[in-house]
């Protein structure tokens, strides 16, 4: 576990070292607070709770995760630094999975910050702070599932914008699966896939989370996506890591 | 005295197109290679494949008997590598990076602090050590990353083009240090500069279209021609085929 927590320290002291933290998180906390202040009728609909934040934070994390894991391999490779990291007495899975943990803790503290929110539900009412929790947990697993796409979608290109856009095609798909608009047309011509469509809706087990319900299945769907794909990730990186 | 580094019929091929075909040669202690060819013969190839960076199409390398295909992880341990170019991460600082590199070699506390000062003490990067490596001078970048491959003092160096950048006083204290460290270690220079060659090397193997067409001793390599240079392009262009690397294709099909 050493290589691990060696790879994981140096990419989240990294994303400090630059701007990217900073921009991300200000625009991550910018955005999470306007929309459920506006969109989401955080005061009208008079009820002590964070769905309306919840709700939106997929539809965040679906252009703001791509922006992170653009640059986990594609930009390792334009530096040449992949050389570099995968020539030290580190196993490729351990490189792999201390990127992602580190990406992933990076998230958890864009989501610790958003701690006004809980601050505010709690002055003007009396909500149920077990299911803010659980709903806080969804939104990381959300993050992990979207981090662990884009992170493999990274490792198979060097072009940082084509992992942009590929991860941000792929995380709406995963988002938007779940949508009555996808779910109702589907059901309509193929109801077959409609089924595996609801099946891979991160939004609709995150709406789980959100009203406190930790079920065992949606946390072995997380858990076997992001597995299946730091997998991919560690394929991805051993065929290409040359090219 | 057995071979630190074994490399035995090490092949790579990109397509149609062989890079390294079926190179062989021992490095033991005490011996400092150098690596020669012209731009595209195949020597980072060779580097990368050695460091475990790519995998060999056939054949293998061991450092220190540990197999670069079979034991990744434990070869790279005796390896001090420095890549192509010395990449490195440019928004850490110099003590950063290289407490990163003691990290992963398991170093951690004192012994790791002691590591990087003292790598950055062979290197004469001091007076940098708490700057951004991306505003460092081309020169001190390369320094960066060749403080990076001796930091654990590994039995093991191969350094692509460790001069590459630097001014001649820099180019001679390197070469200082390589001459310095070469009795108790295995080591291997790729480089153009055959100067270089005759002043820090014991053994040069010459690399061409990916086979070697040379392998003795620098002052032997001389006495083959009028001078080194001569030699040097009459052994790597002198019966050089029309598309050489299309006849090596055919002969693989």
């Amino acid at each position: 576990m050493g290589g691990v927590l060696t790879v994981f320290r140096r990419e989240l002291a990294g994303y400090f070292a630059t701007p990217v933290a900073y921009v991300f998180i200000v625009i991550f906390l910018v955005l999470a607070g306007a929309l459920t202040f506006t969109l989401g009728n955080f005061f009208a609909r008079g009820q002590a709770d964070l769905q309306p934040f919840f709700s939106f934070v997929p539809w965040l994390f679906l252009f703001l995760v791509p922006a992170l894991t653009m640059r986990l391999w594609a930009e390792e490779r334009r530096l040449g630094t992949i050389e570099l990291l995968l020539t030290l007495p580190i196993a490729q899975w351990q490189a792999v999975v201390g990127k992602f943990l580190a990406a992933w803790a990076f998230c958890g503290i864009a989501l610790a910050l958003t701690f006004p929110l809980v601050v505010t539900v709690n002055a003007l009412g009396e909500p149920d702070n077990g299911v803010i929790a659980t709903g806080y947990i969804g939104c990381l697993m959300v993050a992990g599932a979207f981090l662990a796409v884009g992170a493999a979608i990274s490792a198979m290109t060097k072009n940082q914008v084509i992992a942009f856009v590929l991860a941000v095609a792929a995380c709406f798909f995963l988002t938007a699966a779940g949508s009555p608009v996808v779910t109702e047309f589907l059901s309509k011509r193929i109801p077959e896939l409609a089924e595996v469509a609801r099946a891979i809706s991160v939004t609709d087990r995150l709406a789980g989370f959100s009203r406190g319900v930790i079920a065992a299945r949606d946390v072995v769907f997380f858990a076997s996506f992001i597995g299946f794909f730091l997998f991919a990730n560690t394929i991805a990186v051993d065929q290409r890591k040359a090219d | 005295m057995s071979a630190l580094i074994e490399i035995e019929r090490l092949t790579k091929r990109f397509g149609a197109f062989t890079a390294v075909d079926d190179v062989s040669f021992t490095v033991s202690r005490g011996e400092v290679l150098g690596f020669l060819g012209p731009n595209g013969a195949g020597k980072s190839t060779t580097m990368r494949m050695l460091a475990g960076f790519m995998t060999p199409t056939a054949g293998t390398a061991r450092i220190c008997g540990d197999d670069v295909v079979e034991r990744p992880v434990a070869a790279k341990r005796h390896l001090g590598f420095l890549p192509e170019g010395a990449p490195t991460y440019p928004e850490m600082t110099v003590t950063g990076f290289l407490g990163f590199c003691g990290r992963a070699r398991g170093f951690r506390g004192s012994a790791l602090d002691d590591r990087v000062a003292n790598a950055m003490h062979l290197t004469q990067l001091e007076s940098v050590r708490l700057q951004p490596v991306e505003t460092l001078s081309k020169g001190f970048k390369r320094r960066v990353g060749l403080a990076a491959a001796l930091l654990h003092d590994p039995p093991v160096l191969v350094l692509d083009e460790p001069t590459d950048g630097l001014d001649p006083n820099q180019k001679h204290e390197v070469r200082n240090l390589i001459r310095a460290m070469a009795p108790e270690k295995a080591i291997v220079i790729s480089t153009h500069i055959l100067e270089e060659v005759a002043a820090v090397c014991t053994r040069a193997v010459i690399i061409a279209r990916g086979r070697v067409v040379a392998d003795e001793t620098p002052a032997a390599l001389a006495a083959r021609g009028p001078s080194m240079d001569a030699v040097f392009r009459s052994l790597t262009l002198g019966d050089a085929a029309p598309e050489p690397e299309r006849e090596t294709a055919r002969e693989v099909a």
